[in-house]
């Protein structure tokens, strides 16, 4: 996988060779999708509940990234914790995840995190997360 | 990963379950090996891949692969535990990260089933990048059993 400078795709080399991709917004959150595909299965027929962690994961950072450059902040983001629960198995077709910043302070940020397939209004994993953001010097 | 209980009769050996890491699917995508295991614990390792990094530069293993590595790490200790494979779901998984692993390193995921109800399975671990006593990460989750009536058991 090559790694240009200057990417303008907001993703990291693992989303991407997952196959997460962006479709639009949802209050200025980027909504992020997988096709299933042989990567993200576990159990037969289900997302293995890994790949839908990385996908509920790469959706909080492209939503707290969409904020802060809305700001016009650039921190290197660290993670301090992720909680994922889920909510029913994730069957065998496309699924998206959309990030929500519950707090942004100057260090910490917290985001909720939904995922969801045919039906936006029953999830099938949800995720708490806590980011460190760490100023650049300059 | 259809196999019965009955198919493990001396009881699930995690070491003699690699075809479930092999497989095509998410485990086998991301290459994941069987490293150890004792009476309620398995070991996993994850190995080092470019296409695998985060968004954080230096070539790191990204946090979404450790997530995944420490999901099939305690589904393992719980078959290992159970001495039986039986379907499970995650019902709750939490990973807190104390440092990005090191640049081009390997991860080995360890986690103990320490406490098996009826119907739940709970699980902690740890995931380190060559010393078990500096983790990259702890983990603590709870499984659910499937595919049978908690009531009938």
């Amino acid at each position: 996988m090559s790694k240009t400078m200057n990417d303008p795709n907001p993703l990291t080399p693992y989303a991407r060779s997952l196959g997460i991709a962006v479709e639009g917004e949802e209050n200025g959150a980027p909504k992020l999708y997988v096709e299933f595909d042989t990567a993200v299965e576990g159990r037969p027929g289900h997302f293995h509940g890994g790949a839908t962690s990385g996908l509920l994961e790469t959706a909080g950072y492209a939503a707290l990234r969409a904020r802060l450059a809305k700001d016009g902040r650039n921190p290197q983001l660290k993670p301090i914790n992720i909680t994922v629960q889920f909510l029913s198995a994730g069957k065998s077709k496309r699924s998206y995840a959309v990030g929500h910043i519950t707090r942004l302070g100057r260090r910490n940020a917290n985001v909720t995190v939904e995922a969801w397939q045919d039906d936006r209004e029953r999830p099938i994993a949800t995720a708490v997360m806590n980011i460190l953001m760490v100023e650049k010097e300059g | 990963m259809k196999e019965s209980p009955q198919a493990y009769p001396q009881g699930f050996q995690p070491d003699q379950a690699s075809h479930m890491l092999a497989q095509a699917g998410h485990n086998g995508w991301l290459g994941l090996k069987y490293h150890a295991h004792g009476e309620n614990w398995v070991e996993l390792k994850l190995p080092w891949r470019e296409d695998l990094v985060g968004g954080t530069g230096g070539e790191v293993l990204a946090s979404g692969p450790i997530i995944s590595l420490m999901d099939m790490t305690s589904g393992m200790s719980i078959w290992t535990t159970a001495k039986a494979f039986t379907p499970i779901a995650t019902l709750d998984l939490r990973v807190d990260y104390q440092r990005p692993a090191k640049p081009h390193s390997a991860v080995i995921g360890h986690v103990e089933c320490y406490k098996m109800t009826r119907s739940a399975a709970f699980v902690r671990g740890f995931a380190h990048d060559g010393r078990a006593d500096d983790p990259v990460a702890h983990i603590a989750g709870v499984f659910m059993t499937i595919g049978k009536d908690p009531r009938s058991v």
